[in-house]
């Protein structure tokens, strides 16, 4: 089975990646990819008390899928959503569990409702006003391609446009020694279910058992490998490298994502 | 939509493991709920816990997925045949042709917590036989159930919070629809842990009663812990009358708060209406509503009022987390599983402990049990974020 819908729109964010038009030199080779810590903007688009209570999770989220959005001309508020995060707010869990460790237990209740997996999920609904429905996902290390075929198949069987959100934030130890992810990463995908003026490129998504892809250049192909939402970073550099591609995105350990890409 | 068929399914919770304790417990009007005494937690609450989950033994080549999360999983899995429904699933499909779908809010993250108990006093660090991807994270129960099984289909967790567990049967709609997958296992699992009995304490959230749903009196929830699961496969010619089918599904958000609802109920219409269209349905086709109804004086009045604007105050509805507790990512499973009972015994619960009914608000609800015909019923989960999700279950002879 061959599922098969439309980017219209990008939004990239990571270490030394600090946006996708300004990414795609780097990712096609073309440019020296120079890392630096993700730079994470302030989520203007929340109200005050919401943005003092973010997270980086939520400033990554609302930053890679904003961009996306406005890439694709659309209304963020009319879009269903796909999250997928293999951790969520890694700095909040760290505080919760060290008080819960403590003999004060009162955690705050504002630590509480960022704990949720469906924290980022909810801040976009408030900061965008999209009351339409949001699929908050994990798969551990194959999130980027669950979130891919959640989206894909939204697109496909609800005939609409959707928005994917892959993003990973790293914890603070001694978290980070049980799971290195080490700095905030996230790629956003809008998908439609037909081509238009605005589509970038056909994807044709299948599940496969052959290897993933990985990316020639050491120091992105390290970044693929370190945190979960990089992983699908192929599908963004065969787009960068202007080219009609197949590539293999990772998923599971038994199974994989063949990606077709067809430039529009 | 193309109708699926929950051709088996199962649930344990602090009133029963399997359907037979679930439905001799419903019938009994009989609640899970005791005063809390779990871990070392200090504080005066009701919890709905499941006896006997650390004597659960996971297989010695899954030993790394061990935590309280993954033994109630197990627990679950093995009760009412529903084991060998899966394995009878791969022999006629394929392992790489069943999807696996679950909710759950917290995971196995009471493991995380116990480890900070225990960090090295010079270094900070965790003892050496933590393990987190396995048990923590919350795409654990999932990656556990595969694994078990020996599936090699797509495999998520779902995590909206209290939504978790009732979405998981809208994801598999979309990837059976799309011809990705033959079937799907789709469930719940969340299990006790101090994050949410001390978080939603924080809130003010939690009762220091067995939680009063729709209660004009009403102060909280009760938290409990469960798990639940169906194999959801496309709907045959033939199936015996009382087969359960899914229906509809409804998903929105509220975009108004992180943890309170939209007070109007706004969200939750919006996913009750969409569920009811997806079926082909009219409101009064619903025989009975299974409500979230927490017990939180803001989710009752919220849902309250979006359940009238929609169906009036004819039909009958009621809370069962008067029974079993508030299990969170695990209540949309739950109450699928109850409903799928209420479908095919004809019985519609009691709302339990609920004494005097909110007059502000205008329900039907049920405070004796009523024993009649059920053609199809709604159920509603809705979650922190605003999230939003109804599901809608029919006899096969009905639908």
């Amino acid at each position: 089975m061959i599922l098969t819908a439309y980017i219209e729109g990008i939004g990239l964010l990571g270490p030394g990646l600090d946006n996708w038009p300004d990414s795609q030199a780097v990712l096609a080779g073309q440019a020296p990819y120079q890392p630096h810590k993700t730079v994470l903007p302030p989520p203007a688009l929340l109200p005050a008390a919401e943005r003092r209570r973010s997270g980086a999770i939520v400033k990554l989220t609302l930053a890679t899928g904003l961009e996306a959005i406005s890439a694709a001309g659309l209304d963020a508020a009319s879009l269903p959503s796909v999250f997928s995060s293999s951790g969520g707010d890694g700095e909040n869990c760290h505080a919760i569990c060290e008080m819960l460790a403590s003999d004060d237990r009162q955690i705050s209740p504002t630590r509480f409702h960022n704990s949720v997996h469906n924290a980022a999920a909810g801040y976009w609904s408030i900061a965008t006003g999209a009351m339409t429905t949001s699929s908050v996902l994990c798969a551990f290390d194959a999130c980027f391609g669950a979130g891919l075929l959640e989206a894909i198949t939204q697109v496909v069987v609800d005939n609409t446009h959707s928005v994917l959100l892959a993003c990973d934030t790293s914890y603070p130890e001694p978290l980070y020694s049980a799971r290195p992810i080490p700095d905030a990463f996230g790629i956003a995908l809008v998908l439609a279910p037909q081509r238009s003026a605005q589509a970038l490129a056909q994807i044709s998504v299948s599940l496969t058992d052959a290897s993933a892809d990985r990316l020639d250049d050491a120091a992105l192909e390290s970044l693929r490998r370190a945190i979960p939402a990089a992983r699908g970073l192929p599908l963004l550099r065969a787009i960068a490298l202007g080219q009609d591609r197949h590539v293999v995105l990772d998923y599971l350990d038994n199974t994989r994502l063949d990606v077709a890409i067809t430039l529009c | 939509m193309n109708s699926l068929w929950l051709s088996h399914f199962t649930a344990t919770s602090s009133i029963g493991r399997g359907l037979g304790q679930t439905l001799a417990a419903l019938h009994q009007r009989r609640a899970g709920l005791t005063p809390c005494a779990f871990d070392t937690v200090d504080l005066e609450t009701f919890i709905g816990e499941v006896a006997g989950v650390d004597e659960v033994q996971l297989p010695a080549h899954l030993a790394d997925y061990d935590c309280r999360n993954n033994r109630l999983a197990l627990l679950g899995l093995m009760q009412d045949g529903f084991a060998d429904a899966v394995h009878a699933a791969i022999a006629k499909y394929g392992a790489q042709r069943i999807g696996v779908f679950l909710g759950t809010s917290t995971s196995g993250i009471l493991q995380t917590e116990l480890a900070y108990r225990h960090r090295d006093a010079t270094t900070g660090a965790f003892p050496a036989d933590f393990i987190y991807g396995t048990t923590h994270n919350t795409f654990s129960v999932a990656d556990f159930t595969r694994h078990y099984f020996g599936l090699s289909g797509p495999a998520v967790v779902v995590s909206s919070a209290c939504s978790s567990s009732a979405k998981v049967f809208a994801s598999a709609r979309r990837m059976m629809a799309a011809g990705l997958i033959d079937a799907a296992l789709v469930g719940g699992v969340d299990s006790l842990c101090l994050t949410t009995l001390y978080g939603f304490n924080s809130l003010g959230l939690i009762s220091e009663q067995a939680c009063r749903p729709f209660d004009a009196q009403r102060n909280g929830i009760s938290i409990g812990e469960a798990a639940a699961f169906a194999l959801l496969e496309r709907t045959p010619e033939y199936l015996d009358a009382d087969a359960v089918l899914l229906l509809g599904t409804g998903e929105s958000s509220d975009a108004y708060h992180m943890s309170s609802p939209h007070p109007e109920g706004l969200g939750a219409r919006m996913a009750m209406q969409d569920a009811l269209k997806m079926a082909g349905l009219k409101p009064a086709d619903i025989d009975y509503i299974n409500l979230h109804g927490t017990a939180t004086q803001s989710n009752d009045a919220a849902e309250g009022k979006a359940v009238t604007a929609i169906f009036g105050a004819g039909t009958l509805c009621s809370s069962t987390k008067g029974a079993t507790g508030h299990t969170l990512g695990a209540a949309g499973g739950v109450e699928a599983v109850i409903c799928a009972l209420a479908l095919q015994h004809g019985l519609l619960p009691a709302g339990l402990n609920t004494r005097q009914l909110d007059p502000t608000l205008d329900l039907d609800y049920l405070l004796e049990n009523r024993e009649q015909p059920v053609k199809h019923v709604l159920s509603n989960s809705f979650g922190f974020g605003g999230t939003n999700c109804s599901l809608i279950f029919g006899r096969a002879d009905n639908s």
